[in-house]
């Protein structure tokens, strides 16, 4: 019994401390209009009894992770379970899932409004973006705050070589790649001796400056005012807008798939093993003969190609960019996109990807909240579940009787 | 006369006002297994560091000779140069890359004797296929030596404590040392477990012909396994020589156990 009196008074606390905070902004309003006060108490009770159960429930959740769930898992039990990823993974099952997805992807353009083409399509860039970040982040364990600032150098790459050259989308795409690969360079000369919390400040301060640069430039980058008519890319024809959005959306999809699969080749080789190397501990790794040097810049030049990549999708996609596009912001989500889904793994962050872009796009009503959501959602899974929503797996070798 | 491996000449660190290591003369030949004696904080890892590039010498010259017998001084160069040369070490309180499996700490090792770049990893061209897989036996094979192929697809952070040590040793072998630089390899094993690093240790030599150099404060293990001993007191050189002669010398005794 004393039990539940102690939760029902740590319940009460929590709920009096959040009374008293959030009173100024959910009581007080001021109508300046009419100047006169209105006190909304109704608000008040309303935080009292959410923050009541909410905290309860909250510790309730803390104490089965601490505890376990008291149900155990006997060996076997755990075996007969059904494994969707192993399930997944089998040759029978992969290569069908495989081909009913490609079909739907190929025909999706077909079946909905072109509006939600567009939506996809930048639901597929931000998907982009994320395995990039991810290659930074995820293997190479370096935290990159200023990502948004390669996706502007894309962009700019193709608005400005089209403003001053008429360089079309095809050869603005490697360009916006190269472009990408060498500000990863760039920023990596001077950072490599810096690790942690001292990293991810001068990265988050090399996006503002690189964003406040191409708002100052103005002969050069046209400021503020930002590059309009952008063409979108055409296929032989010029396209009509809804022919354009409809092949930028297959555009997007072979990107995905070729970033997909050169991020799977590159995890599982020398390289990718010197990055993890890294991220695990630099002292050992470079004591093991890894140039951490060169492995940082590769880490960064590796991460930022996509970015730069994508950069040139947006801007042929949107037919116009500013500085506003590429804020802190911007670098904030897709992080909040690689950490969310699972850093390091594939298909976390492609799921992540999609969660950060489609919740605010398809729950209008939720968009206004959408950073609070986030917030919420990045402290609770810090707490329940830090690996990720699908972590990574690690690559298994066969070993002795096993190996043919 | 064999080939002197590292030789290290009137060399000092100091940090700050304080000399870590102070004019310290000592060289190592081809096929010796060398022990680096003394009290805490008597200057022994760090001058493991020195030699292997994590600090810049402050004075005094660290010389190592390559296998064609080519002397290179190796003051000021990065780490991951020196293993190039054929430096390996392992760490005192063990630094292994913990979340990696067990080959794959070995397959790290093996990471200055490959080749494949950025687009031999994006192509798998038949030469880095090739290379894949041969890193694969190799890194097995390196296990095998070890008695820890069992581990191999386990994370390197489970592994009990004794099998966490080996690795290290493992993963340093698996850069093709000529010289192993062992900090305290014995450090939290049990009795039987030391009898059998004992045992690997010289079996590293003898096999491999890996010259070993080891820091090491079990005793036993020292005096039965070098030929040589330095020892070391606040960063002096205090006394060297086989281990009777170590054992015997009055400097020794009063800096371990006082006056």
């Amino acid at each position: 019994m004393k039990n539940i009196f102690q939760e029902i008074r740590k319940s009460v606390l929590s709920a009096i401390w959040l009374m008293i905070l959030t009173f100024p902004i959910m009581v007080i309003k001021v109508n300046s209009f009419d100047n006169v006060v209105i006190w909304r108490w109704k608000n008040l009770m309303w935080v009292g009894i959410g923050t009541f159960f909410l905290s309860w429930l909250w510790r309730f959740l803390l104490d089965r992770k601490e505890n376990g769930s008291g149900v155990e898992k006997t060996e076997i039990e755990k075996k007969n379970k059904f494994s969707l990823r192993e399930t997944l993974s089998e040759r029978k099952v992969k290569i069908p899932v495989l081909s009913v997805l490609a079909v739907l992807v190929l025909v999706f353009p077909f079946f909905v409004k072109f509006y939600q083409v567009g939506i996809m399509t930048s639901a597929l860039m931000f998907v982009i973006l994320g395995l990039g970040l991810n290659i930074v982040i995820g293997y190479g364990g370096l935290l990159h705050l200023g990502y948004a600032a390669f996706y502007a150098m894309g962009a700019y790459t193709y608005g400005l070589m089209y403003l001053y050259f008429g360089l079309p989308f095809w050869g603005a795409l490697p360009l916006g790649a190269v472009t990408g690969a060498l500000f990863g360079i760039l920023i990596g000369v001077p950072v490599l001796r810096l690790r942690g919390d001292y990293l991810a400040i001068v990265t988050l301060a090399f996006g503002e400056i690189s964003r406040l640069l191409l708002e100052n430039m103005s002969g050069f980058t046209r400021g503020p005012e930002g590059i309009a008519q952008i063409p979108r890319p055409g296929f032989f024809v010029k396209l009509s807008l809804q022919g354009a959005t409809t092949y930028l959306f297959y555009i997007s999809i072979a990107l995905v798939i070729f970033t997909i699969f050169v991020i799977r080749r590159l995890e599982d080789s020398r390289i990718g093993r010197a990055l993890e190397a890294m991220k695990e501990d630099d002292i050992a790794a470079q004591s093991m003969g890894i140039d951490l040097a060169k492995t940082k810049l590769i880490t960064f030049a590796l991460g930022a190609v996509w970015a730069g990549m994508v950069g040139v999708v947006l801007a042929s996609k949107t037919t116009y960019i500013n500085p506003g596009s590429f804020t802190l912001m911007e670098s904030v989500m897709i992080l909040v996109a690689v950490v969310l889904g699972g850093t390091g793994s594939i298909p976390g962050v492609i799921l992540g990807a999609f969660l950060v872009t489609l919740i605010p796009e398809y729950f209008r009503a939720l968009a206004d909240y959408r950073m609070l959501m986030f917030g919420v959602a990045l402290v609770v899974m810090s707490i329940f579940r830090p690996q990720g929503i699908i972590p990574r797996v690690r690559k298994r070798y066969l070993v002795g009787e096993e190996q043919s | 006369m064999s080939r002197t491996i590292l030789d290290i000449n009137d060399f000092s660190m100091v940090f700050g006002g304080l000399r870590a290591v102070d004019h310290v003369n000592m060289y190592i030949d081809e096929g010796e297994i060398v022990a680096l004696i003394g009290p805490n904080g008597a200057g022994k890892t760090t001058l493991f560091n020195c030699v292997t590039g994590v600090y810049t010498p402050s004075e005094g010259d660290i010389t190592v000779s390559d296998t064609e017998g080519k002397t290179i001084r190796t003051n000021g160069i990065k780490p991951n140069r020196i293993t190039e040369l054929g430096l390996a070490r392992t760490f005192q309180n063990i630094r292994l890359f913990s979340s990696m499996t067990a080959l794959e700490n070995v397959m790290i090792g093996r990471h200055p004797k490959l080749k494949a770049g950025i687009f031999g990893a994006i192509f798998r061209d038949k030469r880095t296929r090739a290379e894949e897989e041969k890193v694969i036996v190799d890194s097995l094979a390196i296990l095998r030596k070890l008695d820890l192929e069992k581990y191999a697809n386990e994370p390197a952070s489970s592994l009990p404590y004794g099998a966490q040590r080996l690795l290290e040793i493992a993963r340093a072998m698996a850069t093709e040392p000529q010289l192993l630089l062992l900090d305290e390899p014995a450090a939290g094993m049990n009795p039987q477990e030391t009898r059998e690093l004992d045992e690997t240790i010289k079996r590293i030599r003898d096999e491999e012909g890996i010259t070993i150099l080891l820091i090491e404060h079990d005793m036993s293990l020292v005096m039965s396994l070098s030929e040589r001993i330095y020892v070391l007191d606040y960063g002096k050189l205090i006394a060297q020589g086989s281990p009777d002669e170590v054992k015997a010398n009055p400097a020794v005794i009063k800096a371990y156990l006082g006056e």
